[in-house]
């Protein structure tokens, strides 16, 4: 075998190793389709999307009074005793128009009241978030919609009550898309 | 006209608008006019030094250093850094600002490219990452990084830029700070990587389907609502920033991108797109990146980053080194496709003059825009109007604020009273030199 030859057989052999240990994975036909298939259930603990309309929303449920404990103590040192800010957003109150400076808050802007508990359970707090269990996430939601005077004391928040929720600016917004771009 | 000649040795350099603008033969490094041109000003003042004799300094006498494996920019270049507004990861956002008056060129290098994150960057082992897609699709299916790097890759250049850069333009009255400070939120890379595209068609997407989300896999696990439209016309996972494997900061191992699109949507180390049946109404595109306008009501999914431009050179926070001749450079972008223009102006807008665009030209990259100056040494305005091949121009802060509202306060410079600012740029060049922001 001369050398060009060995060479050729090297690159050759080489080859169909790489293609032998390819032949076990996901791929097959012509293309690439390296996707492993999961089923919905597996999949389950990444699906934490809410929609607008409550889809998504998880058992379980929480009122004021039960929220008020969990802020006291995992929130308000950021945003303020009552919600009305300190390090981080003010949660409470605030206008959007008039004379006086824009303060947008839960209570002055947020459309929709699946997005507070999204939000909450997804990213808050902010020093260990998904720590909150289901109910401690639906009672701080009551809890900062009662602040903010949209629901009452004695209101319960579950995955039937959060959606029905309407939140002061509901109909304040435009959508450009699809439209302008 | 005498005075709209710029005559130096045999050569004159036609001025093409006020105060000193002069034609582009001027920037060229070849022919008679460019001997001409380059003689005054500053070459001119640093040549008529007196010479010294040539001396060899310690670098040339002796061995240099062992070059290292991952190389760093010179020790003297310590200056061009990015700054951060939470240096020490406090319980809130971090936003790292890219230095754009001590770069030059089109390519945000890795380290300097602009960053907002929410809860710090997650440091990620990319062996245990995993992208899922799943929603109104025939087949929900995981992507490890591993099987994503076997796909077919595309490259692009294109620029990110935040939905709130530029936010300080919109003050009441003009802050006074740099390029980095007001314009930092923008950068511009190489991105490699699978067409998202690709993947819908290996999942089987439902063809109706109008939405997905898009969700990464940090601390606050940050999600946004994006129209499947984009996603089959340009988006695709990038593995890759400027040939090398996407910096953490930047989304490491994976982030989604879409060119043109606000920066926000463009989310970091992605984990998860679910196909669903409209916007998700998420955090971030309801509280925030929404522009709420005078009559209290807000626009929301403002997708592109409109048409801009600034003038990084000189900009806010240098002094000029005399009258003479010097290269305004700056830089131009839009969402909406290619720069077709930017023009220059030296005397506050009364009149305008045609920049070079530095070439290639590419669709929502960052395009560098020159133009040769011949600064007299009285106070001046310099502005810079951009162009985009939709035909979409720059706008004055007048005509921005008659939509958008007058601004009533002149917050922080790290706040953002605004979401996609893209008022023109007015930079004051006084007798002495000095370059501050200014309103006109």
């Amino acid at each position: 075998m001369s050398t060009f030859e060995a060479r050729t057989f090297g690159i050759c052999a080489a080859i169909a190793v790489a293609l032998a240990l390819h032949a076990g994975s996901a791929a097959a036909g012509d293309g690439a389709h390296f996707g492993q298939p999961i089923s919905a259930a597996d999949a389950a603990a990444w699906d934490v999307s809410i929609g607008p309309d409550g889809r998504g929303l998880p058992p379980g449920s929480g009122t004021p009074a039960q929220g008020a404990v969990v802020y006291a103590e995992k929130c308000a040192a950021c945003h303020g005793d009552k919600g009305e800010g300190k390090t981080n957003a003010r949660l409470v109150g605030g206008q959007i128009t008039g004379p006086g400076p824009v303060v947008k808050t839960v209570g002055s802007y947020w459309p929709y009241a699946t997005t507070l508990f999204d939000f909450t359970r997804r990213a808050m707090p902010w020093t260990a978030p998904k720590s909150l269990t289901n109910d401690e996430v639906y009672a701080v939601t009551a809890h900062i919609l009662r602040l903010n005077g949209i629901i009452g004391d004695n209101d319960v928040m579950d995955a039937k009550t959060l959606p029905q929720v309407r939140m002061p600016n509901r109909d304040g917004f435009i959508p450009l898309f699809p439209g302008k771009h | 006209m005498p005075e709209s000649k710029h005559r130096q040795g045999a050569v004159t350099v036609p001025h093409v608008a006020g105060n000193g603008l002069l034609d582009r033969r001027a920037l060229l490094s070849q022919g008679a006019a460019i001997a001409g041109a380059m003689s005054v000003g500053a070459v001119g003042a640093t040549t008529g030094a007196a010479a010294e004799p040539l001396v060899n300094d310690p670098w040339s006498l002796a061995p240099g250093i062992t070059i290292p494996p991952y190389g760093q920019p010179s020790r003297f270049e310590d200056k061009t850094v990015r700054t951060l507004t939470n240096p020490k990861l406090e319980p809130r956002g971090s936003a790292a600002r890219t230095p754009h008056h001590l770069l030059n060129g089109t390519i945000t290098p890795n380290g300097l490219h602009f960053v907002i994150a929410r809860g710090g960057f997650p440091d990620i082992d990319p062996d245990k990452h995993k992208l899922l897609i799943h929603g109104r699709v025939k087949q929900p299916m995981t992507f490890t990084v591993e099987a994503l790097l076997r796909y077919p890759m595309t490259s692009r250049v294109t620029f990110l830029e935040c939905g709130g850069n530029s936010a300080p333009l919109y003050a009441k009255d003009p802050i006074q700070a740099n390029v980095q400070a007001l314009h930092g939120l923008v950068s511009c890379a190489e991105w490699t990587g699978v067409r998202l595209s690709t993947l819908f068609e290996e999942v089987g997407i439902d063809p109706e389907a109008k939405w997905f989300l898009a969700e990464g896999a940090d601390a606050p696990t940050m999600h946004r609502s994006i129209p499947v439209s984009k996603a089959m016309d340009d988006a695709m996972i990038a593995l890759y920033q400027n040939g090398e494997r996407i910096n953490p900061s930047n989304g490491y191992p994976m982030r989604l991108l879409l060119p043109g699109y606000e920066g926000n949507m463009n989310v970091k180390w992605l984990r998860r797109i679910k196909i669903v049946d409209g916007p998700i109404m998420a955090q971030n595109e309801t509280m925030a990146y929404t522009i709420l306008l005078p009559s209290g009501k807000a626009w929301q999914f403002f997708y592109p980053q409109e048409v801009k431009s600034f003038i990084s050179h000189p900009s806010p926070g240098m002094t000029m080194k005399g009258p003479g001749f010097y290269e305004i450079s700056g830089l131009s972008w839009s969402g909406n496709g290619r720069i077709s223009k930017v023009e220059v102006s030296a005397d506050g807008g009364k009149s305008w003059a045609l920049a070079a665009l530095q070439t290639p030209v590419l669709s929502k990259a960052l395009t560098r825009f020159r133009m040769a100056w011949n600064w007299d040494g009285s106070p001046v305005v310099l502005l810079s109007r951009a162009t985009d091949e939709a035909g979409n121009v720059q706008p004055s802060r007048a005509a921005f604020a008659a939509e958008r509202g007058q601004p009533r306060t002149s917050p922080p410079v790290t706040a953002f009273p605004m979401e996609h600012c893209n008022v023109i740029s007015s930079w004051g060049v006084s007798a002495k030199g000095e370059v501050t922001n200014v309103y006109i």
